[in-house]
């Protein structure tokens, strides 16, 4: 199955010099694609060499186009001794294997050098001739097109969504073979990144034969990871959905439903746009008439834990038949891919969806919760077949792509399947027979490694699933009432069998079904939800020391540790989503980091306050010794300042849902404790079978206790937590509830700390302390960082917690802060007046360019961009010249780059470098993604033999991050993008020797390269073509303005 | 708990104009950060001075890392590591380049070599610019005149394409390359009255009218741009201005001259009597400089020159600046009326610039 790969070498610059008598370079090219290798002629002194090379041809399977990076190496020709290697550019070349994304690559490259880091740029032509048309790839998976974005892409419609696919490879890590003493740092770190490149190539071909089998086309929220498991080898494993997707032809008509999700949100539910690309919801009348309710839920296997909800309803069964129905038959759509003639195995097992965002209506039941983690000891991959190879007693799995395929790599799959499996169940028992928002993460010490899986059961539309032959008899049955909004929030599982005790109400919103009390969920804010108020950012922290120990032990101590840490977790998230007066959470992550002498959970989510369920009680403190005046007083004292705090935030997130009669819903009956089911995990790596309680009685309003100072603290750290200033929101979902009305200014960043602890006296609560004041330190830098944008919101905050040391903490953070309109943002009513306001806004944003230029002072009630003026630095701009303060307020803000085109004039304005946004949510806001270009998926080390020269760990970690931007953004730009959406950095270790002024770092980022479009560029382009189908929306704003 | 490593990256690189002036400034961070404080940024924004000590770390870092590409600003466009808009990198160079008017007055005129970066410390203290901040200014006007030096084309030009600065800056830089390169002395006592402006202003007309760049204006073939240099001043134009002299060694001349700028001024000048009795000295004064101009040494002093042979008789009398004006147009206007002078074309050159130059020197 060959395909042509041609290559041209154009040309260089800003190279560094290599010769120190000339100042120049002699600069040569060698290209390198499997085993064959091509060179340019040397292009003697100079810096910005002019190669214009003939094109390079090599003619390859498909398969090895699929796995193997094409490789640039520029090196410095030396007459006399060896040519000294300058850098690299690895490129996959995998976006051009599928007819609807990029056909050329071509751009300028940053030279990366895993020593020096970057070091000029090369202009570089790639192309692929692929000799058949798609079918014929059926062979390898070449058609096959891979999205990290974990919803639908924008420019596509779901036909089926086919469920769950994985795969993982092992090799042996080559910063651990014998040949690494004798190697350099460079070669080292070149193989180890060489190795990662053809591992995901390969990894990727083949969870596309996967999808291939299941006869799907696509692969949504695509999440590859490594293992970096020290001696005992590197695992790369991916999960991903297998969907068959088809590319909306029109994109006149999707425009409304794509324009932005913030938008979409904001007519929800009132006003469903009659045209989406995808069915909409008011054809399916499922989510609404089932009996099925859900509460929230949380459940865990090593060990087994289940949070609940408090007592139950009483009502009857009403919705029973219907449920079991419809359970039977998403439950039988699922079955029935299995019994396809392309029959796989495995992916069977698992109803799993990678997806955070739905198609409407495929969504219909949210059960909560679902996790299980298993801690496992690492031992060397066993593969008798290398043992004579590798010249060593050891012996290793070793993956060989040329020669031979080696057996599947058994015991990391099985370790999966198993906590898989337990998920699985877990859904069960919730009366699902799926999991959404799915995701898989490791930790590892040392031998020790924490597999953890988490997702939301839930219970889909089985339309979605299959081809819809079963839609008819459903929904007729069914559709006599459409919840507006609330359907997901319904329990799923039989009221009077209920796995877990749980408080459950009637739906405030629609009176018919029954809901839980609280909500926790691991996939974004349906867009149909009903929200009241605003959302904010919750993170519980923990950590726990734990004795140093080897092995089996150290596994045990661990699993011992882990239900405190969860039950604890828990309790925090609870007790704060309380104080911010709400009742359901959403995105939630929670992360157990293991290290040499302690445990850290960091669980982040987006709290909000959902209309269909009930309002959330207060926080009650009671004491123990309640004889004590003055410790009666001072619990009073607490109960006022909490109770204060929760009032406060109901006003700062603007909390006021409509008052609703008691009678209505009906007061709740305590169910007898013995009643709580739990859950049985089924799959135990190590010693014991734990199963906790979350529920925490039957108590009507969430009770602290304040008996010893433990609980002092919790509560203290409760009321310490510092909200954002004002001006500012949070969440770690896409978007924000009860903010629509984005503008295009975005900035994505990283911003990463390491804090090493005192060694001396760690106790838990110092512990807690320090990790507690570091994120919200942190968070408060990014606050400071970011406050010429407000008003902004902080979207898809993502945390990451490492502990490369002992006393080392490494919190990373990437987010992306996007600035609103706040005078709109007030409006939360009358969608279709805001919708028009809001058009008219982005029109006025355009005609204003001009006299914002002018006018130097911010105008408050200036209706777009108030933040780009505020500044605290007006006062000091006295000091500058006339001339210069024009340019200076006009660039205020920290980003401007899309509206502000150059207009003052200086001779730079004509760069040659285009811009690459990059953010990590699935959609631009004000804009369009009209094409998909592939996915980017890179890996880099960089290492330092000069760390003090560099600039210390800050220095050197600032410059790589930097440098990884860069070279993200090249890659981009050169197959012809403008931007990366579901931008993720999955993994960032860094390791530091300062004794030896030494350090090295990993970076692992992914995310999809697309071409987006200005609205206000593309408005102009729908008003001249009028379409039915969007009128309701877009001409809304035009005929107002 | 101390911070080992603490970062902020983002896409777009962010770039705090405090920070960065502040920077430019050459304070160390703990001074820029109690500067901030000073500021009242903490009441305003409610951060704490952690954040803000690490805030400006991150921009101070940012900042060292983008100094290398500072040195040659087309670099800074093409790179592909810090994402900066167009105007942004615009704002990044100009203030690089910007400088203190303390600080130019100081080396203006001076080598730029390595003895004169030693004097820098004597600089910072007599100045209080920071000796960092010197450095840089230093460090950036030699830059500037090792790379447009030997140059052809207008010397504003050259500047503008290799450091992409504004018009206004770059014709500074013009000016501080011009004065560099020909040493004029600018430090002496009598000269502190005068600000870079007027240093500035003077070397633009200059450039415009003495140097080989100025008689190659309209280059007719290519080959003559050999000699279109700004930043010498035109040796053969300097010779032949001995022949002025005739103006004031021919006593006939010098007579007929006086009277007519008489005849023509009287009753227009308040100081008219002043200048009548002064003709002759300011006269002899302006032209000797003129024949001076052939050597180097006195080149230098052209400016020392012209204030105490022009600019303080004049100011001892007390002459308004009209009447300067006015006297200065009629002295240089009448010289093609004198039958005898024979170089009206080189007087015109001549004059025309120190006219401008005197005028714009001329003040307290």
């Amino acid at each position: 199955m060959p395909g042509k790969l041609k290559v041209k070498i154009v040309a260089g610059r800003h190279l560094p010099v290599m010769d120190r008598a000339s100042d120049l370079t002699d600069a040569f090219v060698e290209v390198k694609f499997g085993n064959t290798t091509f060179k340019t002629d040397v292009y003697l002194k100079s810096l910005n060499p002019q190669w214009n090379s003939e094109w390079f041809k090599f003619e390859v399977d498909d398969e090895d186009l699929q796995d193997e990076p094409l490789q640039i190496t520029v090196l410095d020709h030396d007459t006399y001794s060896a040519n000294d290697a300058i850098g690299k550019v690895y490129i996959d070349i995998d976006p051009l294997l599928y007819s609807e994304a990029a056909t050329v690559i071509s751009g300028w490259f940053p030279i990366y050098d895993t020593i020096h880091g970057i070091r000029g740029e090369i202009n570089v032509v790639v192309k692929v001739d692929l000799f058949n048309d798609l079918n014929r790839f059926r062979q390898s998976s070449c058609g096959v097109k891979f999205f990290c974005t974990t919803s639908i892409p924008k420019c596509y419609r779901a036909v089926i969504i086919h469920g769950f696919v994985e795969e993982l490879v092992v090799n042996e890590d080559p910063e651990y073979q014998w040949i690494d003493r004798i190697r350099t740092p460079r070669a080292s770190n070149e193989a180890r990144q060489r190795l990662i490149s053809l591992m995901s190539g390969e990894l990727q071909r083949k969870i596309g034969l996967k999808v291939l089998e299941m006869r799907g086309n696509a692969v949504v929220g695509y999440l590859q990871c490594f293992d970096l498991e020290g001696e005992s080898g590197l695992v790369v494993r991916a999960i991903g959905t297998a969907c068959t997707l088809d590319k909306l032809s029109s994109p006149a008509a999707f425009l409304p439903a794509c324009n932005s999700p913030s938008k979409e949100m904001k007519e929800s539910p009132l006003v469903h746009p009659p045209s989406h690309g995808c069915r909409s919801t008011h054809n399916s009348p499922i989510h609404t008439a089932t009996g099925s309710r859900l509460t929230q839920n949380f459940s865990v296997s090593v060990p087994t834990l289940i949070y609940t909800g408090m007592g139950s309803g009483s009502a009857g069964k009403e919705g029973g038949p219907f449920k079991a129905l419809l359970r039977q038959q998403t439950q039988s759509a699922l079955e029935q891919r299995g019994g396809s003639p392309h029959r796989f195995c495995r992916r069977r097992e698992f109803p799993f969806f990678t997806l955070t965002a739905f198609p409407p209506g495929f969504l219909v039941h949210v059960g909560g919760v679902v996790s299980a983690r298993s801690v496992k000891l690492l031992d060397r991959i066993h593969n008798p077949a290398f043992v004579g190879i590798m010249g060593n007693t050891r012996s290793y799995k070793l993956l060989d792509w040329n020669s031979f395929n080696s057996d599947e790599p058994e015991t990391r799959d099985a370790w999966w399947a198993e906590i898989r499996q337990e998920i699985k169940s877990h859904a069960k028992a919730l009366g699902c027979h799926a999991v959404v928002g799915y995701s898989e993460s490791t930790s590892i010490c040392e031998e020790v490694c924490i597999l953890s899986a988490s997702g939301t059961a839930a219970v889909l539309n089985p339309r979605f699933l299959q081809d819809g032959t079963m839609e008819g008899c459903l929904e007729q049955r069914l559709e006599e009432n459409l919840p507006a909004g609330c359907g997901f929030c319904h329990i799923p599982y039989d009221e009077l069998n209920m796995p877990f005790p749980a408080h459950l109400t009637y739906c405030c919103n629609c009176r018919k079904q029954k809901v839980p009390d609280v909500l926790f969920t691991t996939i974004d804010l349906p867009t149909d939800a009903i929200v009241i108020g605003k959302g904010c950012l919750i993170q519980a922290r923990l950590c726990r020391l734990k004795k140093k120990a080897q092995a089996e032990a150290n596994a045990t101590a661990i699993s011992n540790l882990l239900p405190f840490m969860e039950y604890e977790v828990h309790t925090q998230l609870m007790n704060k989503l309380k104080l911010k007066g709400m009742n359901a959470l959403f995105g939630l992550r929670i992360q157990i980091t293991v290290g040499e002498n302690m445990l850290m959970g960091l669980a982040s989510a987006t709290g909000v306050y959902l209309a269909a369920l009930p309002t959330p009680g207060g926080i009650q403190i009671a004491g123990k010794t309640p004889n004590d005046g003055s410790y009666e007083q001072h619990i009073s004292h607490m109960q006022k300042k909490i109770n204060d705090t929760i009032a406060k935030n109901k006003e700062l997130y603007e909390i006021n849902p409509p008052e609703i009669a008691e009678e209505i819903i009906g007061s709740p009956i305590p169910e007898p404790r013995q009643r709580s089911r739990l859950l049985r995990s089924q799959s135990e790596s190590s010693d014991e079978v734990m199963e906790l309680d979350l529920s925490h009685g039957k108590k009507d309003a969430f009770v602290l206790e304040i008996d010893d100072t433990d609980a002092m603290e919790d509560v203290h750290s409760l009321l310490t937590d510092v909200p954002p200033p004002s001006g500012f929101y949070s969440c770690n979902t896409e978007i924000m509830p009860g903010i629509n009305n984005w503008t295009s200014e975005i900035q994505m960043f990283t911003s990463v700390r390491v804090i090493r602890l005192s060694s001396l006296n760690l106790t838990n609560q110092a512990l807690n302390k320090n990790f507690n004041d570091l994120c919200e330190n942190l968070l408060k830098s990014l606050y400071f960082k970011l406050r010429s944008m407000i008003p902004c919101c902080l979207c898809h905050v993502n945390f990451t917690v490492s502990l490369p040391e002992d006393e080392l903490i490494q919190v990373t953070v990437t987010a992306v802060a996007i600035t609103f309109d706040k005078n709109q943002a007030l409006q939360t009513t009358k969608p279709h007046v805001e919708k028009s306001l809001q058009r008219a806004s982005t029109d006025n944003e355009e005609l204003l360019q001009f006299p914002l230029e002018l006018c130097s002072d911010s105008l408050p009630s200036h209706p777009f961009p108030p933040a780009k003026e505020h500044l605290e630095s007006a006062s000091s701009n006295s000091g500058i010249p006339a001339a210069q303060r024009a340019v200076t307020v006009e660039k205020a803000s920290p980003m401007g780059e899309g509206n502000f085109r150059n207009r003052s004039a200086p001779p730079c304005a004509n760069s040659t470098v285009g811009v690459v946004k990059m953010t990590p949510l699935s959609f631009i806001p004000g804009a369009k993604i009209t094409k998909y270009l592939g996915i980017i998926n890179m890996f880099f080390i960089r290492e330092t033999t000069s760390l003090r020269e560099e600039g210390g760990v800050s220095g050197f970690l600032h410059a790589f991050i930097a440098e990884v931007f860069a070279m993200v953004r090249a890659h981009v730009a050169a197959l012809g993008g403008n931007a990366v959406v579901s931008y993720i950095m999955k993994q960032c270790v860094f390791m530091e020797n300062p004794n030896k002024n030494q350090a090295q770092c990993l970076i692992n980022v992914s995310g999809d390269a697309v071409i987006f479009v200005r609205e206000s560029e593309l408005e102009v382009v729908s008003a001249q073509q009028p379409t039915a189908n969007c009128q309701p929306l877009c001409t809304g704003g035009e005929v107002t303005t | 708990m101390t911070s080992e490593l603490d970062i902020f990256v983002g896409n777009t690189t962010l770039i705090d104009e405090d920070v960065y002036r502040l920077w430019l400034d050459g304070y160390s961070v703990s001074d820029a950060v109690a500067l901030r404080v000073r500021s009242g940024i903490l009441e305003q924004t409610g951060a704490t001075a952690a954040v803000l000590q690490s805030d400006t770390m991150d921009h101070y870092r940012t900042f060292h890392m983008l100094e290398r590409l500072l040195h040659a600003p087309p670099k800074l466009l093409h790179q592909l590591i810090f994402q900066i808009p167009p105007s942004r990198q615009a704002l990044l160079i100009e203030r690089y380049y910007a400088f203190d008017e303390a600080f130019v007055r100081e080396v203006l005129g001076k080598k730029l070599s390595k003895g004169t970066k030693k004097d820098l410390d004597d600089i910072s203290t007599k100045t209080g610019i920071t000796l960092k901040s010197c450095r840089r200014q230093f460090d950036n006007f030699k830059r500037v005149f090792k790379v447009v030096e030997e140059m052809r084309g207008s010397l504003v030009d050259n500047i503008q394409q290799h450091f992409l600065l504004s018009d206004r800056l770059a014709r500074d830089y013009a000016a501080i390359v011009f004065f560099a390169n020909n040493r004029f002395e600018t430090g002496k006592k009598k000269l502190q009255y005068l600000s870079f402006g007027d240093f500035a202003f003077c070397a633009e007309l200059m450039i415009q009218n003495w140097t080989l760049g100025a008689i190659g204006e309209a280059p007719t073939d290519p080959d003559s741009q050999v000699d279109d240099m700004d930043v010498d001043l035109d040796k053969e134009f300097l010779q032949d201005l001995k022949e002025l002299k005739v103006l004031v060694a021919d006593k006939d001349l010098l007579d007929l001259h006086k009277s007519l700028v008489c005849t023509a001024l009287r009753g227009k000048l308040s100081v008219f009597s002043e200048m009548e009795a002064n003709f002759k000295n300011l006269s002899r004064g302006l032209v000797n400089v003129a024949a001076k101009l052939t050597h180097n040494k006195d080149v230098r002093d052209l400016f020392v020159d012209l204030v105490e042979k022009f600019v303080e008789p004049c100011r001892s009398d007390h002459w308004p600046l009209n009447d300067v004006r006015l006297f200065l147009n009629q002295y240089s206007a009448s010289v093609h009326s004198l039958d005898g002078f024979r170089h009206p074309t080189l007087w015109d050159r001549y004059m025309g610039t120190l006219r401008g130059c005197l005028l714009r020197l001329y003040h307290d």
